[in-house]
C-alpha cells in the first residue's frame, strides 16, 4: 500500500474524530440533563440551533459583536432552561418516559417555529475569526474549525471532570444523579441542582451553537446536528461522560469513513454486483446502524450503568 | 339528558366488556353511520371531502400507534417508516403484478408488520429511551434502504405512480369515491382496534404497560406480546401508507419523513393515550390544525401583515409553534388528552340538570 493512501486514511480519521468531539460536546448537554434529572431532552439540537441563530442574527442584523452576542445568548439560554425546567419538566416528574420524550419533541417543534419567525429563516454565516486555510501537520491536512472545536470540547470535558470530582456542587450533582431520595435525605436541595444541571446544559448548547454554527452556517438545519446526539449517547451509555466522548469519536470516525470510503465504493461495479444499492449518503445512517448492533450485545451502551429492575 | 344509565346493571364480565356498554351507544353508532356513509358524501363539497379523507387516513395510523404506545406502553419514533414500507409494497405489487387493492392493502400491512417485528425485537431487551432511539434509528435505516434500492423505490426519484383502485369495475378516482373507500377501511380499523382493546390480547398489552415484570409473573409471555403489539401497530401503519398512496396516486418516501412519525405520536398524546376514541380525536385535531391555521391566517393575516411572502413564512412557523405548544400544554395540564375533556363533558351531562 502506498504512503499516500495511509496518510489519507489518517487524515480522514483524525478529522472525523475532531468532528466527533464536537458531537460529544452537544451530547454532553444531553447526558448532563439525563444523569441528574432523568429527563430525556430531544430538543438539545434545537437548543444549539437557537443559540446559534441568536448570535448570528444579533451580529448580522444588529451589529452586535460576537462576544457580546454570545454572552447575551448564554444568559438567555440559562434563563430559558431554568424556566423550562420549572414550567414543563418539573410537573412531569414521575410520568412515563414516552410522555417526557413527547414533551421535549413538542418543545423542539415549538423552538423550530418560534426562532426563525423572530429572527428570520435565512441562512447566516457565523464568523468566529477562525481562518479557513487548513492546518498542515506533516502531510495531514486538518480543518481549523474542527481543530478548534475538538480542542474546546476537550477543554470543556476536562473542566467538567474537575468540577464533578473536586467541587462541592459537582459532588452534590453526582449524588443527585445517583439517587434523588437519598440525596434529599442527606440535605441536598435536589430541585436547586436540577436547575444547575439545566443551566449547564444551556451553557453547553451555546458553545455548541457557536462552534457548529461557524462550521456549517446557521439556520434551522443546525438542529439536525441534534439527531447525531442519540447514537453518540447510546453508544457511550447514557450515564457516562467518558462514554459521550468515546461515543462521539466513534460516530465521527464512522461518518468520515462512510463518506470517504463506503460511498465511493458503492458506485463500483463489484459492489453493485452484490448489493442493489444506489447513491451514497451512508454517513447519515451508519452511526445508527452501529448503534443498533451495539444495543443487541450491550443493551446499556459501552459505558452505561446496567440497571437492575425490581418490581 | 342523552345518556341515561339508570336501570342498566352489569352483572357479568361479558356485559362489562361488551362493545356497546349502553343501548344509547347503538343509536349513536347508527346515527354516525348514517351521517358519514349517506349524508357526508351527498352534501359535503369535494374540497372538504379531501380533508375528511386525510383525517380518515390519519385515524388508521393513530389507531395503530395507539395500540403500541397507549395500550402496550412501548414507543416508536419510526412509525412513518412502516407507512413507507406499506406504500412501496403496495405500489410495487399494483404496478408490477396488476394486483387489485384488496390484495395490496393487506399485503402492504403484512410487509410493514414483518418489518415492525424486526424493529420491535430490541424491545424485548430494552425499554424507554433506548427503545425510542432504536426505533428512531429504524426510521433512518428503513428510509435509506427504500430510497437507495432501485428495485423497491423505482429509480432515482423514489416515486412510483400507482393506478387508482377499482371496485366491481368502478375506478375510484374522484374524492367522493375515494372517501367511501377510505371510510370503509377506517370503520374496519376502528372495529378491530376496539375488539383488540377489550380482548385477551388487549388485556395482556395493558398489563405489560402497567408493569411488565409483574405481567411476566402473571404468566403473560411478555416477549410474544410486545412483538405482537409491534406487528399489529405496524400493520396499521402499513395500511395507512397504502391508503395514502392510493389517495395521492403516488408512492413517495417524501410523504413519510421523521416529522410524520412525530405527528402521529402527537395525535396519540393529544387525543389521549390508550383509548380508541382518543386516537380518533387526536388524528382529527392534528390533521385539522394546519388547515385551520391556514384558514385563519389567510382571512385575518392580510390585515396585520402586508407582505404575502412573510405571511406564508409565518403560517408554517405558526403551525410548528402551535403544534409544539399544544403537545407540551396537553402533557403538562391534561395528560389524558382530548378524550378526558370529552369524558368530562359527558359526565357533566349525565346528571344534568342536577349537580349530583
Amino acid at each position: 500500500m502506498d504512503m499516500f493512501a495511509v496518510w489519507y486514511f489518517v487524515e480522514t480519521t483524525i478529522n472525523g474524530a475532531l468532528i466527533g468531539l464536537m458531537y460529544a460536546l452537544i451530547a454532553l448537554g444531553f447526558v448532563l440533563i439525563y444523569k441528574s434529572t432523568d429527563a430525556i431532552n430531544f430538543a438539545q439540537g434545537q437548543f444549539v440551533m437557537i443559540s446559534g441563530v441568536m448570535v448570528a442574527a444579533l451580529s448580522a442584523d444588529y451589529g452586535v459583536p460576537i462576544v457580546l452576542g454570545a454572552i447575551i445568548a448564554l444568559v438567555f439560554m440559562i434563563l430559558f432552561n431554568v424556566m423550562l425546567e420549572r414550567i414543563v419538566l418539573r410537573p412531569m416528574i414521575g410520568r412515563p418516559v414516552v410522555a417526557i420524550i413527547m414533551a421535549t419533541i413538542g418543545l423542539a417543534a415549538f423552538l423550530e417555529g418560534l426562532f426563525p419567525m423572530i429572527f428570520g429563516a435565512t441562512t447566516r454565516a457565523l464568523d468566529l475569526g477562525i481562518p479557513n486555510d487548513p492546518i498542515i501537520v506533516g502531510t495531514v491536512y486538518l480543518t481549523p474549525i474542527n481543530v478548534v472545536g475538538g480542542a474546546v470540547a476537550l477543554t470543556f470535558f476536562g473542566a467538567f471532570s474537575i468540577f464533578f470530582m473536586k467541587s462541592r456542587k459537582g459532588v452534590a450533582l453526582r449524588a443527585v444523579a445517583d439517587n434523588h431520595q437519598v440525596s434529599m435525605a442527606m440535605g441536598i436541595n435536589v430541585e436547586r441542582y436540577f436547575v444547575l444541571a439545566w443551566s449547564m446544559a444551556g451553557v453547553v448548547a451555546v458553545l455548541g451553537g457557536l462552534l457548529w454554527g461557524s462550521a456549517i452556517g446557521v439556520d434551522n438545519t443546525l438542529a439536525v446536528v441534534g439527531l447525531k446526539v442519540f447514537p453518540v449517547v447510546i453508544l457511550g451509555g447514557l450515564e457516562s461522560i467518558i462514554g459521550a466522548i468515546v461515543g462521539g469519536i466513534i460516530v465521527g470516525v464512522i461518518e468520515a469513513w462512510g463518506g470517504t470510503y463506503i460511498d465511493p465504493a458503492m458506485t463500483q461495479p463489484w459492489f453493485r454486483e452484490f448489493f442493489p444499492f444506489e447513491g451514497g449518503g451512508t454517513k447519515d445512517f451508519l452511526p445508527y446502524l452501529l448503534m443498533i448492533v451495539v444495543l443487541f450485545f450491550k443493551p446499556y451502551g459501552l459505558f452505561g450503568k446496567v440497571q437492575i429492575e425490581r418490581v | 339528558m342523552f345518556h341515561r344509565e339508570s336501570g342498566y346493571y352489569k352483572t357479568t364480565y361479558a356485559s362489562d366488556s361488551a362493545l356497546y356498554p349502553l343501548p344509547i351507544a347503538r343509536f349513536a353508532v347508527a346515527g354516525f353511520a348514517v351521517l358519514f356513509f349517506v349524508v357526508a358524501p351527498l352534501l359535503v363539497s369535494s374540497y372538504y371531502l379531501t380533508i375528511l379523507n386525510l383525517v380518515g387516513i390519519a385515524i388508521v395510523g393513530a389507531l395503530g400507534l395507539n395500540i403500541l404506545v397507549g395500550l402496550t406502553g412501548q414507543i416508536s419514533i419510526g412509525h412513518a417508516a412502516f407507512m413507507s414500507v406499506g406504500a412501496y409494497t403496495a405500489a410495487n405489487l399494483a404496478t408490477r403484478f396488476d394486483l387489485p387493492f384488496w390484495i395490496t392493502l393487506p399485503a402492504g400491512g403484512l410487509m410493514a408488520a414483518a418489518i415492525g417485528i424486526i424493529v420491535g425485537f430490541p424491545s424485548v431487551r430494552i425499554k424507554g429511551l433506548y427503545l425510542a432511539i432504536s426505533t428512531l434509528a429504524a426510521q433512518f435505516i428503513i428510509d435509506w434502504f427504500i430510497v437507495h434500492t432501485p428495485a423497491i423505490s423505482g429509480g432515482f426519484q423514489a416515486s412510483i405512480q400507482v393506478p387508482r383502485p377499482s371496485v366491481f369495475g368502478i375506478v375510484l378516482d374522484t374524492q367522493r369515491e375515494l372517501y367511501m373507500f377510505i371510510l370503509v377501511t377506517v370503520v374496519i380499523a376502528i372495529v378491530i382496534a376496539l375488539n383488540i382493546a377489550r380482548s385477551r390480547i388487549g388485556r395482556a398489552f395493558i398489563a405489560i404497560r402497567d408493569q411488565d415484570i409483574a405481567a411476566e409473573i402473571l404468566g403473560i409471555d411478555v416477549r410474544r406480546y410486545k412483538l405482537m403489539a409491534f406487528a399489529i401497530s405496524s400493520f396499521y401503519a402499513g395500511v395507512t401508507g397504502v391508503l395514502y398512496t392510493y389517495y395521492s396516486g403516488v408512492a413517495n418516501n417524501e410523504f413519510f419523513p421523521l416529522v410524520v412519525s412525530i405527528d402521529y405520536l402527537a395525535m396519540v398524546i393529544i387525543g389521549g393515550m390508550g383509548s380508541v376514541l382518543g386516537a380518533i380525536f387526536g388524528a382529527t385535531f392534528v390533521t385539522l390544525l394546519p388547515i385551520a391555521i391556514d384558514l385563519v391566517m389567510t382571512s385575518v393575516g392580510p390585515y396585520l401583515i402586508d407582505d404575502a411572502g412573510a405571511l406564508s413564512g409565518i403560517k408554517s412557523h405558526m403551525r410548528l409553534i402551535l403544534f409544539g405548544g399544544l403537545i407540551m400544554f396537553f402533557l403538562v395540564v391534561e395528560p389524558e388528552g382530548l378524550n378526558r375533556l370529552w369524558l368530562n363533558i359527558r359526565s357533566y351531562f349525565r346528571v344534568w340538570p342536577f349537580s349530583y
